[in-house]
């Protein structure tokens, strides 16, 4: 049954890939020195792909023999990973060219990881999703010791290959396990398989069961879940810092949607096969995440807990298993999106005459120095340690709220104490910006593409509480159609 | 102006003031005189308008009045939603009528970084306005804790020595509580498919059920009352906080913790309310007594002051549980007085404060000779605190004792120790700074009351002799909600116990 070859839903994902190639010979071919050109074209390429993604329309879409399928919810988390690598590269430029690291493959290892990403949450199979995530880490092993004569960024970008191929090996044993006792690595072929209702009673097999746990020990590695999540410091400091911003949001939102398309896709009905996992890994991230951070002094490397405290909440989503769980999973990474950035922006912009600094100590008095850039520093750390009315409170809200609504009470009641232990040390970096004498004020001018970025975020967080509709609906819609029963 | 959105223009009004404060630009010393200004008229203007809100009220209705409703969050029941019954009102206008109070307070004593101190108290008055009016409990919630934030910046920026730690005690116990009586909210929200207040009221939760959610709401409004054993960081934030800092937590922050105990944990929950009265009866003696006791033993002024205020918060908590009308219209009359006696009192030493920068009593004595005026204010506060008749404080614990007494005599007789006790420590504390012989070198130059000064305790004065010699003015209004409380409070037990006979 061989159909006709239909490529429309693939559309953005080949254009994004005939980019990258068209990019990379620009870049090769021109003389002089074209990272800048590069950059924007890359950026422009993205937000084309942007278009074209939300040209599909809310129809669900199969292709290459539904290896690929392209629906809301992956639509809505390729415009985040498309928004999300938009800004990072943007904000990197300046960085390179100031560190006089810029070359125009930094660009294009950012597009070919977003196609990477594009895939990954396009899957509907298990190769298809091997193929994207391999790609994706490909270019993000790269990036990781892109500065090479760095010996921290090398460092870094070893660390993560070695560890990044041991999970990749993982996740493929998985499948592989999957499909010897299954027969087939399409998400549908094993959502029906699995689908026993009630009356069935069908137990699923001890091979199919380790292959899953395998499969998801791989995909918690790739968004640094605990007990996987010990690459991630190491990783987010001696990676460049614009590699770090890049890090800490788009592949993240790729790997944990990709990781929802999973739990919810082939194993919607092993749920409570899979949801004791869940559980205590979104356990262990938040309170590592939280208790870990708390004496860190390094900026990049408290980020990097943050983010596995955040995973952790977001993981608390997905253990609920309703559609109310996927809506609040995808509320709180189209924050966390904005959040982050913004943050990078502040840490980016972290100059002391050309050097860059690194240290939480070194934002006092930030509050005298540059009151705009304190400012927009609380109110980004404010909203992640969940404090209303800002945007981050909604995003715990609503995983929250969906764990109480699937009764997973303890989970809920850890889950808020670890956010108050986070609380601490986001406002401890207050206490430093605002509370402490200055030491020494940040270079000026920051530049214009930083200053946008911290104002589109704090606008967005401060916002997100007087107009919720938008992102609450198309999340809802989004979550929808991963459950084709119910929904 | 009938049709006006009453209750948010008071609630934003300040937030307006806020942002235009922040546009504020220029030299410093041209900034900080605008912002102070912008800042006073601001909450003067909140003022006014609250009191529209006051006259316009309708005290005969036990109903929620003015309300405001709008869609919000598409696909659950949270609204925008906002409204005011004869209990909520009276502390709208406490926020509104402490907050200039503050302002102006801080117009001398506050030079550093003047222009974000009023946006922080812009921002913070709005929260307590919008807290008082939700009807809908994740809009309460939000307003509770967005509190947090100005407060946190109070406290850690103008502050004293400790201030960091202070804030940080501060911030965190208060949050550690809340975000259990969050996920309280939540589940209340699948049980009765509903957030908004009033319906909530109505709702009757499976008893199992009421004892958990009871505990949550427990943990956060306990931390808030504060009462015994989690009243820890109260001392160490008032001691810490700027006057006007100390004045606004003693005066409405505490407020909070028992205003949701009367609009949630009574009314949502009474049977868990019943089964845990007997828990807060003896915490809240237990508060009444050992703080007052260590009150008597403190060596600075703010500090002593701060475990009277958990002593007389203790009254609050009795007399809301006493579950009698007298007992609950004595504990809101209570916090009202309170609200106004504390603020007061910390403005007091604010004043000697801003003099000398010390809180310490010892380094204080003889104050009469110097400060005549001054030792006449001190003492009709130190009055009012103490409760003596024709005062505020007298009314509030009066009516709670002779409620609580109908329920449990005994409770009412280790409660009144506390009047004894409360008396002990307020003469001390006066004798010992305003009278004996001015010895110290220091104080010999001090000098009086200013006309500042003199207009911020005006009107406190004049408050706290209406409340203590007219109290109808205040008790009617609340009398048709009280009644609807307790009515609904009594229909529901009644239910309950016919239900555990049936089961029998």
């Amino acid at each position: 049954m061989i159909k006709t070859l239909d490529l429309v839903p693939v559309l953005p994902e080949i254009f994004i890939a005939l980019a990258g190639l068209a990019l990379l010979m620009l870049g090769v071919f021109r003389k002089e020195d074209s990272t800048k050109a590069v950059s924007v074209l890359v950026i422009l390429a993205l937000g084309a792909a942007m278009v074209l993604v939300s040209s599909l329309g809310a129809d669900r879409h199969l292709a290459f023999n539904g290896l690929f399928v392209a629906d809301r919810f992956a639509g809505f988390a390729k415009g985040l990973i498309l928004v999300a690598s938009a800004i990072s590269i943007a904000m990197s430029l300046p960085y390179l060219e100031r560190e006089k690291i810029g070359r125009f493959e930094y660009p294009i290892l950012v597009l070919f990881a977003t196609l990477g990403m594009m895939m990954m949450v396009s899957a509907n199979d298990f190769i298809a999703l091997y193929l994207g995530l391999e790609l994706q880490s490909l270019s993000l092993y790269v990036l990781a010791a892109y500065n090479r004569d760095n010996l921290k960024a090398t460092e870094s970008g070893i660390k993560y290959f070695i560890l990044g191929s041991l999970a990749s090996g993982m996740l493929l044993y998985g499948v592989s396990l999957l499909y010897g006792f299954a027969g087939t690595t399409s998400f549908e072929g094993l959502a029906n398989l699995f689908a026993g209702g009630p009356e069935h009673h069908v137990k699923p097999n001890m091979g199919v069961i380790a292959g899953l746990v395998f499969v998801l020990a791989g995909l918690s590695f790739k968004v640094s879940a605990v007990p996987f999540h010990m690459w991630a410091p190491d990783v987010y400091e001696g990676a460049p810092t614009p590699v770090t911003s890049f890090f800490a949001v788009a592949p993240k939102i790729a790997a944990l949607c990709l990781l929802t398309r999973v739990m919810f896709g082939p194993f919607a009905d092993l749920v409570e096969q899979w949801r004791q996992v869940v559980t205590f890994i979104a356990i262990g991230s938040m309170f590592v995440g939280a208790f870990a951070a708390v004496v860190q002094t390094n900026i990049k490397r408290l980020m990097a807990y943050s983010s596995i405290g955040h995973v952790g909440f977001v993981l608390v989503g997905i253990a609920s298993g309703s559609t109310l769980g996927i809506q609040g999973v995808l509320i709180y990474l189209a924050i966390y999106l904005f959040m982050n950035v913004g943050t990078f922006a502040v840490i980016l912009s972290m100059r002391q005459k050309g050097r860059m600094v690194e240290g939480i100590e070194d934002l006092a008095g930030l509050s005298k120095t540059n009151p705009m850039m304190a400012f927009v520093m609380a109110v980004l750390m404010f909203s992640m340690a969940g404090v209303p009315p800002l945007a981050g409170f909604w995003g715990k809200f609503y995983v929250f709220m969906a764990a109480i609504e699937s009764g997973l009470y303890t989970l809920a009641i850890l889950g808020v104490l670890s956010s108050v232990v986070s609380a601490y040390y986001y406002l401890r970096i207050i206490k430093i910006m605002y509370f402490d004498d200055a030491v020494e004020a940040f270079d000026k001018p920051v530049g214009t593409s930083m200053v946008l970025v911290m104002a589109v975020s704090t606008v967005v967080v401060l916002a997100f509480t007087l107009v919720p509709g938008p992102l609450v609906t198309s999340a809802k819609a989004a979550a929808a159609v991963l459950f084709p029963v119910a929904g | 102006m009938n049709d006006w959105p009453l209750l948010s223009l008071t609630t934003f009004l300040p937030l307006a003031g806020a942002l235009f404060i922040l546009t504020i630009r220029g030299e410093t010393a041209v900034v900080d005189r605008n912002a102070r200004n912008v800042a006073l008229l601001t909450s003067l203007a909140t003022f006014v308008v609250s009191l529209f809100i006051a006259f316009k009220f309708n005290g005969a209705s036990p109903d929620f009045q003015f309300k405001e409703t709008a869609l919000w969050f598409p696909g659950t029941t949270i609204a925008y939603s906002m409204g005011v019954d004869g209990i909520s009102v009276w502390f709208v206008l406490l926020s509104t009528f402490l907050t200039p109070i503050c302002i102006l307070a801080a117009f001398g004593s506050v030079t550093k970084r003047v222009k974000e101190y009023m946006v922080a108290f812009m921002i913070l008055e709005t929260m307590m306005i919008g807290m008082f009016c939700a009807l809908d409990l994740v809009l309460f919630y939000i307003f509770f804790e967005a509190v947090l934030i100005p407060m946190f910046i109070i406290i850690g920026v103008w502050g004293g020595q400790r201030r960091v730690y202070a804030a940080f005690k501060f911030f965190l116990y208060t949050l550690l509580g809340s975000v259990l009586m969050l996920l309280a909210m939540l589940a209340m929200y699948f049980e009765a498919h509903t957030t908004d207040i009033p319906s909530l009221m109505a709702h009757s939760f499976p008893f199992k059920m009421q004892l958990w959610l009871w505990l949550a709401f427990f943990a956060s409004f306990a931390v808030k009352v504060p009462m015994w054993p989690v009243h820890t960081w109260l001392p160490d934030a008032h001691v810490e906080a700027p006057t006007g800092g100390s004045v606004i937590l003693a005066g409405v922050l505490l407020k909070m913790g028992a205003y949701g105990f009367i609009r949630f944990s009574v009314p949502m929950l009474p049977d868990a309310s019943v089964y845990f009265t007997p828990l807060i009866y003896t915490l809240s003696i237990v508060a009444v007594i050992y703080t007052s006791l260590v009150a008597l033993v403190q060596e600075d002024m703010k500090k002593l002051i701060a475990y009277s205020s958990v002593a007389h918060m203790g009254y609050v908590t009795i007399g809301i549980f006493s579950m009698t009308t007298q007992g609950v219209e004595g504990a809101i009359f209570q916090m009202l007085s309170h609200g106004v006696v504390s603020g007061a009192l910390f403005r007091c030493v604010g004043v000697i404060y801003d003099r000398m920068h010390t809180r310490e009593i010892a380094r204080y004595g003889g104050l009469a000779t110097r400060m005549p005026l001054y030792a006449v204010v001190f003492m009709i506060f130190t009055m009012a605190s103490v409760g003596l008749p024709g005062t505020s404080g007298f009314v509030g614990e009066f009516l709670v004792l002779m409620g609580v007494f109908q329920v449990n005599t005994w409770v009412a007789f280790f409660a009144a120790t506390g009047l004894v006790l409360g008396a002990a420590y307020m003469l001390y504390l006066y004798r010992r700074v305003v009278f004996g012989r001015l010895t110290r070198e220091d104080l010999k130059t001090i000098l009086d009351l200013d006309m500042r000064e003199v207009a911020v305790f005006v009107p406190l004065i004049l408050i706290v002799i209406w409340m203590g010699v007219y109290p109808a003015t205040f008790i009617e209004p609340m009398h048709a909600s009280v009644a609807k409380l307790i009515d609904n409070y009594e229909l529901a037990r009644a239910a309950h116990d016919g239900l555990s006979l049936a089961a029998r």
